[in-house]
């Protein structure tokens, strides 16, 4: 019954993704995009993949489509047709998807108990997680402690990433320009902003949740990042960036940028002066299984804190730039 | 009996329920002007929203999972109105009037 | 090969034909914003294909709840990977996006062949 449900969701997807080709308006493509990344979210979910469907919902559709839609408003928002080698271009995609889809015969078919994908490393995580972790998210496991270097490469992609949008549009609103933040948001707009002063603290704490219990439900550090500044990013809209930036003020999210790098970094540091390997854990306390869970806790506690802090460094940026007229 | 009487009304719900998204879906392709297409929409997010899941209560019982959907119904109650008003707020003060006669077909 | 075989590739078709999709956008389209869209899109193509190698028959999501112990779990590994890719792919297009307000502040025009006909 579920594999219709999945066809289904699947179809509507490249409908989508042509949809989106197809439009002139941008503001419909981004509109649709978003559209897209919920149904990828829902993809995702059916293939048993919880946390990276809570991941795409919340970044795919919310915050993704937030940040195309500030730049929208800085630049323009009609794309210009224009017809230039349209033929060949489709010839050639045509040919290289054709090829792709023959590869694919190859492939070990969806679910397939015996593909090679699923013979090595991964029963091993599977059975070592309960005894080295002792908690239930294998997902955590591996993001946190087994895979850590990964997540620290990561973590400092989306640091650099943060610093260079503010290397490019700046730190604070350029001199002399329009902007003021006293005149944005929704403020005489009676409903939405009643409803939504109802839910942000609610948003918050679910943000909270998925984080420190992320090692025993879908969640983590990425997840609760972007749910917070998504959170942060509505009380934005709802009530003007200035109120936004008094809550949360920029000097705050840079910090918590560079904090949440530094104390990732500095967990696999305190490590090597412990003696062991960096981000090995299991020197931290006497108890190795407590060892692995409170270094788990502290770098997803970094993650957390640095991706809500670029997201949102993002957010505010992109917002202080001056209007196109 | 009593399971049986509630499994048939659950799925009565869930059936009422998926046909109102289907007329809220077809409103929103064929109805003329914006604001009658957000009536459709709104169709959707309201009473099928409560259809759906009070039907799905039914299936769950007393069990945790009830609490979950409840609390989804009560999330999605009122955040779908909401989107709804401030969607027909934005058309109306970027100068799209609710004049059924006028038919704009663009989409 | 019977129907059920044949739609178990379904994903993978589906995965070649909105990455193509992708990149016919990234290089037919010369508006930039579109550009961009079109790679987000092609990197959500490259997302389904790995999800899709983790999805194990009768499996669920790789939480061991106690009284588990014994049940088949989908493969964590692709689920990590693609986790961390995705908010790194935020971050990356929002940089792309900062690049590109400075294009259209400097030259008046997000269209490729405007901006290189003012160069």
């Amino acid at each position: 019954m579920i594999i219709v449900f999945a066809l289904f969701l699947l179809t509507l997807l490249v409908i989508t993704a042509l949809a989106i080709v197809q439009t002139t308006n941008l503001f419909v493509a981004v509109m649709l995009t978003s559209i897209f990344s919920l149904l990828m979210a829902s993809n995702f979910f059916i293939l048993d993949a919880a946390d990276v469907a809570l991941t795409e919902a919340a970044v795919g559709a919310g915050i993704t489509t937030v940040i195309f839609l500030a730049a929208l408003m800085l630049t323009t928002e009609h794309e210009k047709p224009h017809l230039s080698r349209r033929k060949l271009n489709t010839v050639v995609i045509t040919i290289l998807a054709s090829l792709i889809i023959y590869a694919t015969f190859d492939k070990p078919r969806l679910g397939d108990p015996d593909a090679p994908v699923h013979q090595h490393l991964a029963p091993w995580y599977l059975e070592k997680t309960p005894e080295y972790m002792d908690f239930p998210n294998v997902v955590t496991a591996i993001l946190g402690s087994f895979r850590g270097y990964d997540t620290l490469g990561e973590v400092f992609v989306v640091f650099a990433a943060c610093i260079g949008v503010l290397f490019i549009l700046g730190v604070k609103p350029p001199e002399g320009s329009t902007y003021n933040p006293y005149r944005s948001g929704l403020k005489h707009h009676l409903i939405p902003q009643v409803v939504g002063r109802l839910l942000i603290p609610f948003l918050v704490l679910f943000g909270l949740y998925v984080q420190f219990h992320g090692e025993y439900s879908p969640g983590g550090g990425f997840q609760a990042g972007a749910l917070i500044a998504s959170a942060i990013i509505l009380y934005a809209l709802l009530e003007g960036e200035a109120a936004a930036l008094r809550a949360v003020p920029r000097s705050v999210l840079l910090g918590l940028v560079i904090g949440g790098a530094t104390l990732y970094g500095g967990v696999g540091v305190v490590c090597i002066l412990m003696g062991g390997n960096f981000l090995e854990y299991t020197v931290l306390l006497d108890n190795p299984v407590a060892a692995q869970q409170t270094g788990i806790i502290l770098i997803e506690a970094g993650v957390g804190m640095a991706v809500c802090g670029a997201l949102l460094s993002i957010f505010h940026a992109f917002a202080a730039r001056p209007m196109r007229v | 009996m009593i399971e049986t009487v509630v499994d048939i009304l659950s799925w009565f719900l869930l059936c009422t329920g998926g046909i109102f998204v289907l007329i809220g879906g077809i409103g929103t392709l064929r109805l003329p002007d914006f604001y009658t297409r957000l009536h459709a929409a709104s169709l959707t997010e309201t009473m099928a929203t409560i259809l759906i899941l009070v039907g799905m209560i039914l299936q769950a019982g007393l069990t945790l999972a009830t609490i979950k959907l409840l609390t989804i119904m009560a999330f999605l109650l009122l955040t779908a109105p909401t989107a709804s008003y401030a969607l027909a707020n934005a058309a109306l003060q970027s100068g799209n009037s609710p004049n059924a006669q006028q038919r704009d077909d663009q989409t | 090969m019977n129907l059920l075989e044949l739609l178990g590739y379904f994903n993978y078709w589906v995965f070649a034909i909105v990455l193509m999709v992708g990149l016919y956008t990234v290089i037919a389209k010369i508006n930039l914003v579109k550009k961009l869209i079109g790679l987000s899109i092609f990197q959500s193509a490259v997302f389904l294909m790995y999800i899709t190698m983790d999805k194990v028959e009768g499996g669920t999501a790789p939480i061991i709840l106690k009284g588990m112990e014994g049940n088949v779990f989908s493969n964590p590994l692709p689920q990590v990977l693609i986790l961390t890719a995705i908010v790194v792919g935020v971050s990356t297009l929002a940089l792309g996006l900062a690049i590109v307000v400075r294009i259209y502040e400097s030259y008046g025009t997000i269209e490729e062949d405007e901006i290189l006909d003012a160069d």
